[in-house]
C-alpha cells in the first residue's frame, strides 16, 4: 500500500534535513544574530560570575569600616570606586550586592513561578468555581500596587534576605497565575488536545503530558522578564529601609546610605545606581529577545 | 451486501447557550437540531453541507468531544451518549477521529513515535516491545517512512501530517472512523492521495467511515451514501448515486449545480442561491431554508416539512413532495 505514496512527495522527503542542530548550539547561533539578545546575556553571566565568585574577586572586604579611608574619590588609594561614609571599598560592595540581588531575583522566581503556575494550571485546566474564586483573589492582589504591596507585607513580617523574598513572591505569583492560566485556556481548546480525548487519554494525563509541556515556553519568558522586576523592586525596598539590612551589601541600601552625601560624594550613589540599571537592562534585554525567539506570536506585546 | 446498523444518531441535538449578561435571555444556538441517522457496518457515509451547518458538531458530539443536548447516539448497542469519560474512554479504541487540520491536531512538542504511541499505550495494546514494531508498520501502510519516528510534526507538509493523524486513528484498528473534513486543508494534488489511502485503509482493515466535508466532488468519489446538513438539521438522505443524478431537495439541487464542470462546452444548469445562511441562533421560521429556497411557497414560511420516503433509503424533507403532483409541476414551473 505504499504504492499510494506518490513519487513526488517522496523525493521531496529525502531532501528534508536528516538531523537538525542540537538544542544549545541553536540557542547561541540564533543569539549571535541579534546583538541586544548577546549584551543581555552578557550582563547575566558577568552577574552570575560575579554573584558567585565574589569573595574571591573582592579587593577588600566589604563590610569593613576604616574611617581613615572614608569618602575617598574613585581611583584612589587603590579603591577603584571609591570608598563610602565608612570608609568601605564601593567596588567590593557592588560585586557582593550582586550576590544579594541574583540570589533574590531567583529565589523569588523560583518560587512565586512555582505557586502561580499550579494555580493558574487549575484554575485553567479545571475551571468552574475554582476558577472564579482563584482568579478574583488574583484580582484582588493586583488592584494594590506591587512596590506597596510588598512593602506592606515586608514591613508585617520583618527584614532581612529571607523575609524579602517571602515578601517579593506573595507579591509577585498573581502574575505567573494569571499568564499561565491564560496559557492553559488557550491550550485546552487546541485541537491536539481534543486528539488526546478522541485517543482516549485520562485527564490528568493530558494535563501533565501535554498541556505542562507546552507551558514551558511562556514561563521561561515570563520568569526572565520577571527577575528585573523583581531585582528593582528589592532595590527600591532596601532603599527604603527595609528589606536587606545593613551591614550586608545591598545595592538598594548602599543607594540609601550614599544619597545624604549625593552633593558631595557622588561615587557613593552613582555606582550602585549603574549597577542596578545595568542589571536590569540586561535581564530585559535577553528576556525580550528570548521572548521574540521562542514565541515570535507575542512580538511586541 | 448485508446491511447492518454500526452507528445510529437519534434525535441528535447540540444547544449552545451564549450567556447575554445578568438581566437578558441567553442565546440558544441550536447547531445541531434532531438528526437521525443511520450508518452501516463498511460503508462511507457522507455529512455535507455548508460551514456552519453543524455537521462538524455532529462528528463531534457523536464521539463525546461535546456533550450532547438531547438524543441517543448508539454504536454496537451501546448509547454513547450517556457514558461518562471513563467509560467513554475505553469504547474510543472502537471510535476514533481523523481531524480537519493536520496542523493543529498533532502536539507539537511530540515526535511522530511518542505521538503513535500514546493510543497503544493508553488502551494497553500490544507487549512494550512489539509496540514500536507496529508503529513501524503503520507508518509503513500510510507511505512514511520509519526513519521519520523522531521528527517533530512541524518537520513535515502537511499531506505527511495528515498521513500521521490517520495512522494515530486506524492503529488501534477501530471500527468506526469519523473524519471530519479531512482533506479540506490540503493541496488538491494531496487531496487524492489522502483519499485513496483512506480508501485503501477501509478495504485493508474493513473500517467504517463517517466523512464530513463540503465538498461534493471528494463526496462523489469516495462515499456511499451522503446526508445533506442544512442549519443543524438533514434535509435529504440517499445513496451517493442516487442524490447526484436525481437531488429531491432544492438544496441539494443547488449544492449540485455548484460543482464545478469538468468540460465548458458541458451545458450545465446552475440553481444559484441568493443571501446567506442564516444564523443558527434564530433561525427561519417553519422550513428552515425557506428565506433562500427558490421554490418557497406559504406553507414554507409556517410549516416544518415532513420527511418523505422516495425509493429505499432515499427521503428528503420538503413540502414541495408532500403536496399533489399536479401542484407540484405549477409551482415549480412558475418559478421558473
Amino acid at each position: 500500500m505504499a504504492s499510494s505514496l506518490p513519487q513526488g512527495e517522496q523525493a521531496l522527503d529525502q531532501s528534508v534535513k536528516p538531523k537538525q542542530p542540537s538544542k544549545i548550539a541553536e540557542f547561541f547561533s540564533n543569539l549571535s544574530r541579534s546583538w541586544t539578545g548577546m549584551l543581555g546575556f552578557s550582563i547575566i553571566i558577568l552577574l552570575v560570575l560575579l554573584s558567585i565568585f565574589g569573595p574571591w574577586i573582592t579587593p577588600y572586604d566589604p563590610e569593613h569600616a576604616e574611617f581613615g579611608k572614608k569618602l575617598l574619590p574613585p581611583m584612589t588609594d587603590g579603591h577603584l570606586l571609591g570608598t563610602d561614609q565608612l570608609g568601605r571599598d564601593i567596588f567590593s560592595r557592588i560585586i557582593m550586592g550582586a550576590r544579594v540581588s541574583v540570589i533574590i531575583g531567583v529565589a523569588t522566581v523560583c518560587i512565586a513561578g512555582l505557586i502561580g503556575t499550579i494555580v493558574g494550571i487549575i484554575a485553567g485546566y479545571f475551571r468552574g468555581w475554582i476558577d472564579i474564586v482563584l482568579m478574583r483573589i488574583v484580582d484582588v492582589q493586583l488592584s494594590f500596587p506591587f512596590i506597596l504591596l510588598v512593602l506592606v507585607i515586608n514591613a508585617i513580617i520583618g527584614t532581612g534576605l529571607r523575609n524579602i523574598i517571602i515578601s517579593l513572591a506573595i507579591g509577585g505569583w498573581v502574575i505567573f497565575a494569571r499568564v499561565i492560566r491564560s496559557e492553559v485556556l488557550a491550550l485546552r481548546e487546541k485541537e491536539f488536545i481534543t486528539s488526546c480525548i478522541a485517543t482516549g487519554v485520562s485527564r490528568l494525563e493530558i494535563l501533565v503530558k501535554h498541556i505542562v509541556p507546552n507551558l514551558f515556553t511562556p514561563m521561561i519568558i515570563l520568569a526572565s522578564l520577571q527577575i528585573g522586576t523583581y531585582i528593582i523592586a528589592e532595590a527600591s525596598i532596601s532603599f527604603l529601609g527595609f528589606g536587606v539590612q545593613p551591614p550586608t551589601p545591598a545595592w538598594g541600601n548602599m543607594l540609601n546610605e550614599g544619597k545624604d552625601y549625593i552633593f558631595s560624594s557622588w561615587w557613593l550613589i552613582t555606582f550602585p545606581g549603574i549597577a542596578i540599571v545595568l542589571t536590569a537592562l540586561g535581564v530585559n534585554l535577553f528576556g525580550d529577545w528570548l521572548r521574540d525567539t521562542l514565541d515570535p506570536e507575542l512580538k511586541g506585546e | 451486501m448485508v446491511e447492518e446498523a454500526l452507528l445510529q444518531v437519534k434525535h441528535l441535538k447540540k444547544y449552545y447557550e451564549i450567556p447575554q449578561g445578568l438581566f437578558k435571555k441567553d442565546i440558544i444556538v441550536r447547531a445541531v437540531d434532531d438528526v437521525s441517522f443511520t450508518v452501516n457496518r463498511g460503508e462511507t457515509f457522507a455529512l455535507v453541507g455548508e460551514s456552519g451547518c453543524g455537521k462538524s458538531t455532529t462528528g463531534k458530539t457523536i464521539l463525546r468531544l461535546t456533550d450532547p443536548t438531547e438524543g441517543q447516539v448508539i454504536f454496537n448497542g451501546t448509547d454513547v451518549a450517556g457514558l461518562e469519560y471513563n467509560e467513554m474512554r475505553s469504547l474510543r479504541k472502537q471510535l476514533q477521529m481523523v481531524f480537519q487540520d493536520p496542523y493543529a491536531s498533532l502536539n507539537p512538542k511530540k515526535t511522530i513515535k511518542q505521538i503513535l504511541m500514546e493510543p497503544l499505550r493508553v488502551h494497553n495494546q500490544f507487549d512494550e516491545k512489539d509496540r514500536l514494531q507496529k508503529i513501524k508498520d503503520m507508518l509503513e501502510i500510510v507511505g512514511l517512512s520509519k526513519d521519520y519516528l523522531d521528527r517533530y510534526p512541524h518537520e513535515f507538509s502537511g499531506g505527511q501530517r495528515q498521513r500521521i493523524g490517520i495512522a494515530r486513528a486506524v492503529i488501534l484498528q477501530p471500527d468506526f472512523i469519523v473524519a471530519d473534513e479531512p482533506v479540506s486543508a490540503l493541496d488538491v494534488s494531496v487531496q487524492s492521495q489522502v483519499i485513496n489511502l483512506m480508501l485503501d485503509l477501509q478495504k485493508e482493515f474493513g473500517l467504517t467511515y463517517l466523512f464530513i466535508s463540503h465538498d461534493l466532488s471528494v463526496i462523489e468519489h469516495m462515499t456511499d451514501r451522503v446526508a445533506v446538513m442544512y442549519l443543524g438539521k438533514i434535509v435529504e438522505v440517499a445513496d451517493t448515486e442516487t442524490l447526484f443524478k436525481d437531488p429531491k431537495h432544492p438544496y441539494t439541487q443547488a449544492l449540485i449545480s455548484a460543482v464545478p464542470i469538468s468540460h465548458p462546452a458541458e451545458n450545465k444548469e446552475r440553481v444559484i442561491l441568493k443571501g446567506d445562511v442564516p444564523s443558527p441562533a434564530n433561525p427561519p421560521s417553519g422550513c428552515a431554508f425557506h428565506t433562500r429556497c427558490p421554490f418557497a411557497m406559504d406553507i414554507c414560511r409556517q410549516v416544518a416539512p415532513e420527511t418523505k420516503t422516495f425509493s429505499d433509503g432515499h427521503t428528503a424533507s420538503c413540502h414541495l413532495y408532500t403536496k399533489s403532483e399536479e401542484e407540484q409541476k405549477y409551482v415549480t414551473s412558475d418559478s421558473k
